[in-house]
């Protein structure tokens, strides 16, 4: 299987940025982060984490959920997670 | 609609919000404050369970403590929840809340350490119980994820899994003696999930948050399940098919003879255990009714198969006939005077189901495939049966009273084995073969390797010609005894001859070794060859690689060498004989009731 690109996860993020901040319509990019993104409360982070999670089929250690804070950083995390799980 | 008592957590947490409105413009919800002091992070769980409830008719509106100060907003800071005005106040700990004991605490000391955390959570609840009319659920403690002593943490005075598990006995007393005071049995549910499968660390670091999102949405549901049973919304009838749902086979077809139940095969043990399963539910107090495609009369003699653990008189209504399901189903709600809302409906045919469930709003109806072995599993899935309490009426009959003679009888000691037996209260049915028991025979006769005197395999139709033959003695031996029914487990084929029996097969299953089955056998044996004016019984045995048990069988039954007048028996075997003239009879801990014999 080839590895996923930055701009395919940021496309297969948008829908779940979607449902998760009850915002349709809403566009995030690489810099979109808890700080410009209204209603990104801690909360909708548990949540985005957990469906990030589950939708690509990566778990993220603990380190990585600490360093988290634009929507880039989730992108070229969840890249490197499938790189590793495809050789 | 996605079916939330079944579906994945990721299906509820992709469509979440949206589900969420959708349910909140349902009109009639029921108004419900809820109060959660956890002591973990709760955010996902009140989530969770706020879509439950509004999917259940309930409109909820939650005040949650701040992080881990359960004790202080029960304890000193009540103006908080007598402003919010709760109906009902869950509190919401985990094994990471609990006041744990030294590892080196004394025996003598456990018990005032379980009573010194017992008495903190004492104080939540009469606080609770003085200032708010309100009803309250505490939940048990998860076993811990660690255990620091391994298997010996679950003994040793200071180990972290005898404490928890002596302080959820506790729990369970003050919850038995408080009406106001509900368990959320925690325990069980994390034990049936895994506890491998409950902690997220990630999580539990990250956020607080101390379980998987599974974990999560199993509390939410278990929750739901006892809030709809406070306000009344349990259900309450269990509306079972027939053909491949509380036997296999179809009887209209198979007739009673064929149709697959008892202890005989695997696929029958498996409906015998779920009947076992609907009748453990009607003794609770849950309404058993019938709706089956099939000529009533029919239906109705499936009842009378020796083996059936379900009577006719267990059901309350029995509807079987050829008009469509759910109409039926309409008129049993109508007949029993309770709505439809109350109704689960199990049936192993996808198409009926999806019937039933299109065509009767309100009733449960769930997915439980076509594999008996997992009826049962999905049903307690769906918790539809959950009681805050258990009257005298709702456990009637003898259940709990047959329970009770069981225990004292074992709480006695036995000077001897045979009182052992004795205790053992068994049953044995011994008769000539039967046509409704030929496969069970069979399958018996071809598998049996250890007690099996001549280890000889026979066919079903050498089995069939057997019992037409009057040359042939055959018997089978059924066993029960105090836990149970074990089943067809013997099988004995003789050949008579005018002055002597040869019998050519004599086998049991393991499963009765040493119960004394094999003397209430040859009892069986000896009263029909002397009927018979045969006052001989040869015996045979044939070794092979797995029957050593039975080398000295003959002998020890008092049968005497004799010489071999078959020239096909070779290679070790022996021959035995015995004489019947002055037979008496050898069984003494069995309650025989040979049908003929008797």
């Amino acid at each position: 299987m080839a590895n996923v690109t930055p701009e395919a996860v940021l496309t297969e993020l948008q829908p779940i940025f979607e449902e998760v901040l009850d915002q349709p319509g809403l566009t995030v990019t690489r810099s979109s982060s808890s700080w410009n993104t209204p209603s990104w409360d801690s909360l909708a982070h548990i949540d985005l984490i957990e469906m990030s999670e589950r939708h690509f089929g990566v778990k993220f250690a603990l380190s990585e959920l600490q360093d988290l804070k634009e929507v880039g950083d989730l992108v070229d995390l969840i890249v490197i997670k499938k790189a590793d799980h495809n050789p | 609609m996605l079916d939330l008592d079944f579906c994945s957590i990721t299906d509820i947490l992709m469509k979440r919000r949206g589900l969420r409105r959708q349910l909140s413009m349902e009109s009639g919800l029921r108004d419900l404050r809820i109060a959660v002091l956890g002591g973990t992070t709760t955010d996902e769980f009140v989530n969770l369970l706020d879509l439950l409830l509004l999917a259940n008719g309930f409109r909820p509106v939650f005040h949650q403590s701040e992080y881990g100060r359960f004790y202080e907003e029960a304890v000193h800071n009540a103006e908080i929840l007598l402003n919010f005005k709760p109906d009902l106040v869950y509190v919401h700990t985990s094994c990471m809340n609990v006041h744990v004991p030294p590892l080196n605490c004394a025996e003598s000391d456990l018990a005032s350490h379980v009573q010194a955390e017992c008495k903190r959570y004492r104080e939540i609840w009469a606080s609770l119980e003085a200032n708010l009319n309100c009803q309250i659920i505490q939940n048990n403690f998860e076993m811990p994820p660690y255990t620091i002593l391994g298997n010996l943490d679950a003994v040793a005075s200071g180990g972290l899994s005898r404490f928890l598990g002596e302080l959820n006995v506790a729990f369970a007393e003050e919850a038995a003696r408080r009406p106001r005071l509900l368990l959320h049995d925690v325990h069980g549910l994390s034990a049936r999930m895994g506890l491998k499968q409950w902690f997220d660390w990630e999580r539990y670091f990250s956020y607080k948050i101390l379980y998987t999102a599974e974990a999560n949405l199993e509390l939410a549901r278990s929750l739901n399940a006892m809030i709809k049973a406070i306000y009344g919304k349990s259900r309450k009838v269990l509306v079972l098919d027939l053909d491949n749902t509380l036997w296999g086979g179809i009887i209209g077809d198979d007739g009673v003879d064929k149709i697959q139940i008892g202890r005989e095969t695997p696929v029958s043990e498996a409906y015998t255990a779920f009947q076992e399963y609907c009748l453990a539910l009607r003794d609770r107090g849950i309404l058993l009714a019938v709706c089956s495609k099939n000529d009533e009369g029919i239906a109705k003699s499936g009842f009378e198969h020796p083996s059936s653990v379900l009577r006719l008189e267990h059901f309350s209504c029995f509807k079987a006939n050829w008009e469509p399901k759910h109409e039926n189903i309409l008129a049993i709600a109508k007949e029993m005077n309770l709505g439809v809302d109350s109704f689960v409906f199990v049936d192993d045919n996808p198409a009926e189901r999806a019937l039933v469930a299109a065509q009767v709003p309100g009733i449960a109806v769930p997915d439980v495939g076509n594999d008996v072995s997992r009826f049962a599993g999905i049903i307690a899935q769906g918790r539809y049966f959950e009681a805050v309490s258990l009257s005298k009426e709702d456990v009637e009959r003898a259940a709990s009273y047959a329970h009770n003679q069981q225990r004292s009888a074992f709480e006695a000691r036995f000077t001897n084995y045979g009182e052992y037996l004795d205790s053992l209260e068994m049953v044995a049915e011994i008769d000539t073969f039967q046509p409704v028991y030929l496969d069970r025979i069979v399958q018996l006769t071809n598998k049996t390797n250890q007690f099996n005197l001549t280890a000889r395999r026979y066919t079903l139709a050498e089995m069939e010609s057997a019992l037409r033959n009057p040359q042939y003695m055959s018997l089978y031996g059924k066993l029960s005894d105090r836990f149970g029914d074990h089943g067809l487990i013997s099988i004995v084929l003789g050949r008579k001859e005018p002055q002597a029996l040869h019998i050519d097969l004599w086998l049991m299953s393991c499963r009765v070794l040493k119960r004394d089955m094999e003397l209430a056998m040859l009892d069986a044996i000896a009263a029909r060859a002397l009927e018979s004016g045969i006052e001989r019984i040869y015996g045979y045995y044939v070794p092979t690689k797995k029957n050593g048990i039975v080398a000295d069988f003959y002998p020890k039954l008092g049968f005497v060498p004799a010489a071999s007048e078959d020239p096909s028996l070779a290679g070790g075997a022996t021959v035995w004989a015995l004489n019947l003239a002055h037979y008496s009879k050898r069984s003494k801990h069995i309650n025989v009731r040979d049908y003929k014999h008797g």
